[in-house]
């Protein structure tokens, strides 16, 4: 049903739009910089900096319309979630656009030594590139089955991060003199594991918003079990 | 629409207006204009009645007059000396034996002939006696002097002596019985059918039928008073009781009906407040609704009896019209009251009983529009702002 | 568990031929808030005016079911009402004061009860209920001035002050903020909040942002059912009934 305000959900729709807009130029940003690292493309390195300005100015947006939003419209109960939501959801966007930064930033700094093997890093990136995708689509549908698809995912990254860690000490023991490249290799894979991590968060946000029940500590088969309504540990008492 | 229509359009309305104003004003003069002339015609009427003629006259107390009041005075001034100021003469020299055999100068009341004669109005005067007045005119014995008997006698059937004593003394009585019976009973009603009695058929057939009672004419009452006080329960006819009865029951409809409204004025947060706090329905009456409604009551009652007061049908039916000379001195003496006192008068052929009728009505309207007033005075005087 | 002071059993309630209540149950838990909300015509007023017997003056009205304060039934034809409302005291809408003096205000219901004997004791108990209500420094000069000379504001603190005069154990409160600006308005809920460590209070109020602020507890109703009851923190965020979230959201038809 719609609000009896009608400005009320063009608002919360044209925050929506903003969100998903940020959310496209994180994806972006992410892909470009870790294709730029698998390229060693100074070029797309650099330009993916250069747009990190965009992330941070819908940050900025953002943050006013919801700001806006909480002393106009007195938001409760899904409304409520949701904003709340969003200023987290912005939060942990605008850190995946400084992460994805960090890594362009790795890869004008490995130019001069670059990696000659980059383990499973496509791999890795490409799953990640899918968990941010399906965490946005998850918002945007409010879709929970969806955000715990990306939630149950995210113990895959952390593997793949593993594997990649451990081959890359291999490989600098063997190979001493890519012991520099191999480090910012590593610290890339670790920024795309925390990119990921945001992107699990997102997810969870996701859960809050469409069912109320803050899932954030809590292990995902825990989690499974709150929303099938089993397990309800919060609230009713005092 | 143009400019044009418009115009027009406006000038016609600014004309029905000042139609409307006209024909208000007009309505107005026309109801000032029989007022002033009511009143103008009534004052020129009666304001003569506050005067009356004394003839100065050798007053003789002895024996023979005693027996025979027409011998107090000389033979020439007995017919325009007041035959019922001689009446008094020998009961008066009981009341004072050392008079007796003494004479005096005295200013004493003539006919009413005489005084017609010398206010100018028309008269039945002869003409012998209207040059013995204008004689004494010239000697200086005669003169018009205050009318205190108007005051302090009753009816009389010597225009002279006539006075409204005894029907301002019925009238009192007349009311103080109205207010002692309609008053408690009529508010007691009011106050039982707003406040506690439960809102059904019954008492809405109760409330029409009150309604009703205020609307019927009151010679019906007067018939009613006559089954029943007088053939019924045998209080005496032409009493103050029964007339005070009896206009009690035409006024109880409107006491009743005032209360109700007064009562209703009380804005019902007043009753609400006093329940939520646990008073009683009794309470909350008696102590707040009560006291709020009380000036719209006493503004109500007062405007009730003052039209009582001017009642005069239906008294007419329980006979108060009746011949009252004296003054009442109980409830159940026969009595009569101001209207009805005016009413004889007013059908009256002696010339003298005009400005007296007059002068009465003066006194009677005067009365009702105190009373109208002290009823205006009160409410703006006690009206609470809540 | 905690124990109810009030619990409303299947309670139904009809004017005349129309059923405004269709069997609430509900239990109110001694010396919090609760707060009754809905759109117009829901009956939250009805209901309240339940508790205290005051729909007993409106002749059209019927009720079946129980409403039990501390165990005993308020409907039980051995209640005496009187002594009902001197337990369970009520604050409405609009601010009534009587046309009497600040101290006759507060002196006349303990003086109909009994509570306390004209002179000192009497004086001490105005005091006392007027320092409560917050208004004591605001009058004391003036006790014998009529109440309806005050502002809106106070006149309602009156009011509250006049009701706790009688030591109810629970005070209903019809809107009581509805005809006051915002600063009187949060002077009044400043004093529910302290009224509430001695009393149970209900609030039936229009305003969500009010009972969010005011209650510990929310009863949300719409057309004469009791749609969904809980803690208030709960009810703002996570409510489990769609009509509660249309209603609280704004989207209500």
């Amino acid at each position: 049903m719609q609000h009896t305000m009608k400005r009320f959900d063009e608002e919360l729709d044209a925050l929506k739009e903003h969100i998903l807009a940020m959310g496209g130029l994180v994806e972006r940003a992410v892909g470009n910089s870790v294709q730029s690292m698998l390229e060693q493309n100074a070029k797309l390195a650099k330009k993916t900096i250069k747009r990190d300005r965009a992330i941070n100015a819908l940050e900025v947006q953002c943050d006013e319309m919801t700001r806006d939003l909480l002393v106009r419209r007195q938001p409760a109960a899904k409304d409520l979630r949701f904003i709340m939501g969003i200023i987290k959801l912005v939060t942990d966007l605008e850190r995946m656009g400084d992460l994805a930064i960090g890594i362009a930033k790795g890869t004008l700094y490995s130019l001069d030594n670059p990696p000659r093997v980059f383990s499973n890093l496509d791999i890795m990136s490409e799953k990640v590139l899918r968990q941010i995708d399906r965490a946005l689509e998850a918002f945007s549908r409010g879709d929970t089955e969806l955000a715990m698809t990306v939630i149950e995912k995210d113990a895959g990254i952390d593997v793949l991060y593993k594997r990649l860690y451990r081959e890359m000490l291999t490989y600098m023991v063997e190979y001493p003199k890519s012991i520099s490249s191999s480090i910012i290799l590593s610290n890339v894979a670790k920024n795309l594991e925390r990119i990921s991590d945001h992107a699990t968060n997102i997810a969870e946000m996701v859960i809050y918003i469409e069912h109320g029940h803050d899932i954030r500590h809590v292990d995902h088969e825990a989690a499974a079990r709150i929303l099938a309504g089993e397990d309800f540990d919060d609230d009713d008492d005092e | 629409m143009n400019k044009a229509a418009l115009n027009k359009a406006l000038k016609r309305r600014y004309l029905k207006e000042k139609l409307f104003k006209g024909s208000a004003i007009f309505a107005l003069l026309l109801a000032a204009s029989f007022l002033i002339f009511f009143f103008t015609n009534m004052i020129s009427q009666g304001v003569s009645a506050l005067s009356q003629a004394e003839i100065l006259v050798t007053v003789h107390y002895n024996e023979a007059s005693a027996k025979s009041y027409r011998k107090a005075v000389d033979k020439a001034y007995r017919k325009i000396v007041s035959r019922g100021w001689l009446r008094t003469l020998p009961l008066y020299m009981e009341d004072h034996p050392e008079l007796m055999g003494t004479s005096e100068e005295k200013w004493v009341l003539a006919t009413s002939d005489v005084d017609q004669y010398l206010k100018g109005k028309p008269n039945r005067l002869k003409d012998k006696y209207k040059q013995q007045i204008d004689k004494l005119q010239e000697e200086g014995k005669v003169r018009l002097a205050f009318n205190v008997n108007f005051f302090t006698r009753g009816d009389s059937k010597m225009a002279e002596l006539a006075g409204i004593k005894s029907a301002v003394i019925g009238s009192i009585l007349v009311l103080f019985v109205t207010l002692v019976v309609a008053l408690p009973i009529g508010v007691m009603t009011a106050i039982y059918l707003e406040e506690f009695a439960p809102d059904n058929k019954i008492t809405q057939l109760i409330e029409v039928n009150i309604n009703n009672l205020a609307a019927i004419p009151s010679i019906l009452f007067g018939l009613l008073g006559l089954a029943i006080f007088i053939n019924f329960f045998g209080v005496p006819r032409s009493s103050a009781l029964v007339g005070g009865l009896t206009l009690a029951l035409m006024t109880l409809p409107v006491i009743i009906i005032t209360t109700r409204a007064a009562l209703r004025a009380v804005p019902s947060t007043i009753r609400e407040a006093a329940y939520g706090l646990g008073a009683s329905r009794w309470q909350a009456v008696f102590h707040h609704v009560l006291p709020l409604a009380l000036p719209g009551i006493l503004t109500g009652s007062i405007i009730g009896l003052a039209q009582a007061m001017g009642e005069t049908a239906p008294l007419l039916v329980i006979g108060m019209m009746a011949y009252i000379p004296d003054a009442p001195s109980s409830f159940t003496e026969a009595a009569t009251v101001l209207p009805a006192q005016i009413f004889t008068w007013a059908g009256e052929s002696i010339r003298a009983y005009e400005e007296r009728t007059a002068a009465a009505i003066l006194i009677l309207v005067t009365v009702l529009l105190s009373m109208n007033a002290f009823a205006i005075w009160l409410r703006k005087r006690f009206e609470i702002r809540w | 568990m905690n124990t109810s002071k009030i619990s409303i059993n299947q309670l139904k309630l009809w004017y005349g031929e129309s059923q405004a209540l269709h069997g609430i149950d509900l239990d109110i838990a001694e010396k919090k808030i609760t707060s009754f909300i809905g759109p117009s015509g829901c009956g939250k007023s009805t209901l309240l005016r339940c508790l205290n017997r005051m729909n007993d003056h409106i002749s059209s009205c019927r009720i079946e079911g129980s409403v039990l304060i501390d165990g005993n039934d308020i409907y039980d034809p051995s209640v005496d009402v009187v002594q009902l409302r001197s337990h369970v005291g009520m604050v409405f809408q609009k601010p009534n004061p009587f046309p009497k003096s600040i101290y006759e205000n507060i002196a006349y219901a303990p003086r109909i009860h009994g509570l306390a004997s004209k002179g000192p004791e009497m004086d001490n108990l105005v005091e006392a209920v007027l320092r409560k209500a917050g208004l004591w420094e605001e009058v004391k000069d003036k006790l014998h001035e009529p109440g309806t000379a005050l502002s809106g504001g106070q006149q309602q603190r009156l009011c509250i002050a006049r009701t706790i005069a009688v030591k109810p154990e629970v005070i209903l409160m019809d809107e009581p903020c509805s005809a006051l600006d915002p600063i009187a308005s949060t002077k009044i809920e400043e004093l529910m909040d302290e009224l509430k460590q001695d009393y149970t209070i209900i609030i039936v109020t229009h305003s969500m942002q009010q009972a969010a602020r005011v209650s510990d507890y929310t009863a949300f109703f719409y057309m004469g059912n009791l749609i969904e009851f809980g803690k208030t923190g709960n009810i703002f965020t996570k409510p489990q009934q769609q009509q509660t979230e249309d209603y609280i959201t704004g989207r209500f038809g």
